[in-house]
């Protein structure tokens, strides 16, 4: 026999073995996670008939209020455009706060836990706060996005400003500019496409989420759609549903064509 | 009698405990071309940065980089300083270190930002005069055709050169310039060093150049400063590093002539010549 072969058939045979580990793990996470969720695949058989009724509901959708819901999308979007502009705005300082290479520790840590926080709670809660604090309609939805979507965007960017080189700040560092000059002609030509790309993603999400912010309070289509879902009026809905369907899909196409040029 | 330029006093720095620059003293006139070689980790280009404040020495109260007039860093903390007071110092970096998706013309334009108004510089309205300066440096330097192209479209020589162009309109007295023609090919490295050794010739800037090849260093330069593991092994003319004291200095083996002078070939009177 081959001197060698112990040698080498140990770590295979080891590895075999994590493997072996790694796989019953996560078996073991998704049962667990199964019996949490209660997934109950049988119930969507059994109640198919249920399902069929409410289906039959939605048909033929009712497009008598088309043109209410066209300017309720439009509200929508007018929502998710301010939102995200001024989540931008606000995310250009934080994430620059909470970058590791350009402050210290006491200054990104709590800054970036604020970040988190703000990220932390979703937009819809956001929502129902800010009905509270400046009354029912679209502002509320537009502040809600704004809080939520700066937490997320500060993540973003400031990870790219992490990944960015030393070397064209420290370029800049040595013509004597300041601080700032450092970062306005060092750091942000890195960053940029990255951060238009990612901004414009964010603005495609909002809008999404904006849909649904109508529900709380918050102003949109999303007022349409709960009213007419529990008024039972599923005829109206899909018409609401259709409205949004073609709405996000053309905007997404149209923002992606924009992203992949900054890429 | 020339002017200070440079004083550099018991400079030492250590990364992770391990030593990279050991006392180093030594001291460069107004106007001077000096050529800072050493093998590889030899801490040439440590001390470089140390020039300019990018890298603070260790604790020592004696230790103290002057540079035109004033203290850039003394006993390992830096010394605040005006962005003109810095600006008065120009750096090449062996890769280039410019914003690549700006242009050529801004990419220069930048070594104007210490010397304008600070609401100018922050929104990079650049003036007229200011321009006409950073088109008239991009000529010196052979490139005034791309002064409108993006940075990071440029070969590497091409690239240095406007790294050259940056520190003209900064008006710097002294350009450190650490292993400009390192990423180079032979053509470009010859180009960059010629440019160099016009501005010193022409304009009386000091020049201090980091470089590995000594046939360069030879070519360009009048001085030598020599470092080997972080210490000071030779300065004095160029003239005089003869190849046995090369040969020497390069030798990885040949440390202990530091330590025991006469078991090397390099005569004793030699070494530390500045310091003598």
């Amino acid at each position: 026999m081959n001197s060698h072969t112990p040698t080498l058939a140990h770590p295979v045979a080891k590895r075999r073995w994590i493997t072996l580990f790694g796989w019953a793990a996560v078996l073991l996470v998704l049962g667990w996670a199964w019996q949490g969720a209660e997934l109950q695949p049988s119930l969507l058989v059994e109640n198919a008939g249920n399902m069929a009724t409410l289906a039959n509901d939605f048909f033929p959708p009712a497009f008598g209020n088309l043109e209410h819901y066209i300017d309720q999308m439009l509200v929508t979007i007018q929502i998710a455009i301010w939102g995200t502009l001024m989540a931008v705005v606000l995310a250009i300082p934080c994430s620059l706060l909470s970058s590791d290479n350009l402050v210290p520790w006491w200054v990104y840590q709590p800054m970036r836990r604020l970040m988190d926080a703000c990220r932390a709670i979703n937009e819809l809660v956001f929502a129902m706060l800010f009905v509270v604090a400046v009354g029912l309609g679209p502002f509320a939805g537009t502040l809600a996005l704004f809080i939520h979507t700066t937490g997320v965007l500060a993540k973003l960017f400031s990870e790219a400003v992490e990944a960015t080189e030393a070397g064209p700040m420290e370029g800049i560092r040595v013509t004597g500019a300041g601080r700032i000059e450092e970062i306005i002609f060092g750091l942000i030509p890195q960053v940029l496409p990255l951060w238009i790309s990612v901004s414009l993603y964010r603005f495609e999400s909002n809008i999404r989420s904006a849909t649904v912010l109508g529900m709380v309070g918050g102003g949109g289509i999303g007022v349409s759609l709960w009213e007419t879902m529990r008024g039972f009026q599923y005829a109206e809905t899909a018409t609401i549903m259709l409205v949004i369907i073609v709405a996000v899909t053309t905007l997404d196409m149209a923002s992606q064509t924009l992203r992949k040029r900054f890429i | 009698m020339s002017l200070t330029t440079i004083a550099v006093q018991q400079l030492s720095k250590t990364f992770d405990r391990h030593p990279v620059l050991q006392d180093v003293d030594f001291e460069i006139r107004q106007g001077e071309r000096v050529a800072l070689i050493g093998p590889s980790g030899s801490g040439k280009s440590t001390l470089m940065r140390h020039l300019v404040g990018l890298t603070r020495a260790n604790r020592h109260h004696r230790c103290c980089v002057h540079v035109l007039g004033r203290d850039i860093q003394r006993g390992g903390k830096l010394v605040s300083a005006s962005r003109v007071e810095r600006c008065r110092t120009g750096y090449i970096f062996q890769q280039f270190n410019l914003a690549g998706r700006l242009s050529v013309m801004t990419n220069v334009l930048v070594g104007r930002l210490g010397r304008m108004p600070r609401w100018r510089a922050l929104l990079g309205r650049f003036s007229a005069v200011e321009r006409a300066m950073a088109l008239r440096a991009l000529k010196r330097v052979g490139l005034e055709d791309l002064a409108g192209q993006r940075a990071n479209t440029l070969s590497g020589g091409q690239m240095q050169r406007v790294a050259i162009a940056r520190a003209l309109v900064q008006e710097a007295e002294l350009i450190l310039a650490d292993e400009p023609i390192a990423s180079l090919d032979p053509r470009s490295a010859q180009e960059v060093m010629e440019i160099l050794k016009r501005i010193n010739e022409e304009d009386g800037r000091t020049i201090v150049i980091t470089l590995h090849q000594v046939e360069y260093a030879r070519g360009y330069c009048q001085r030598a400063i020599a470092l080997k593991q972080g210490r000071l092994y030779y300065d004095g003319p160029i003239a005089e590093l003869t190849d046995a004291r090369l040969q020497a200095l390069y030798d990885n083996a040949g440390l202990n002539e530091l330590y025991q002078p006469t078991t090397t070939p390099v005569k004793p009177a030699t070494l530390h010549a500045a310091a003598g």
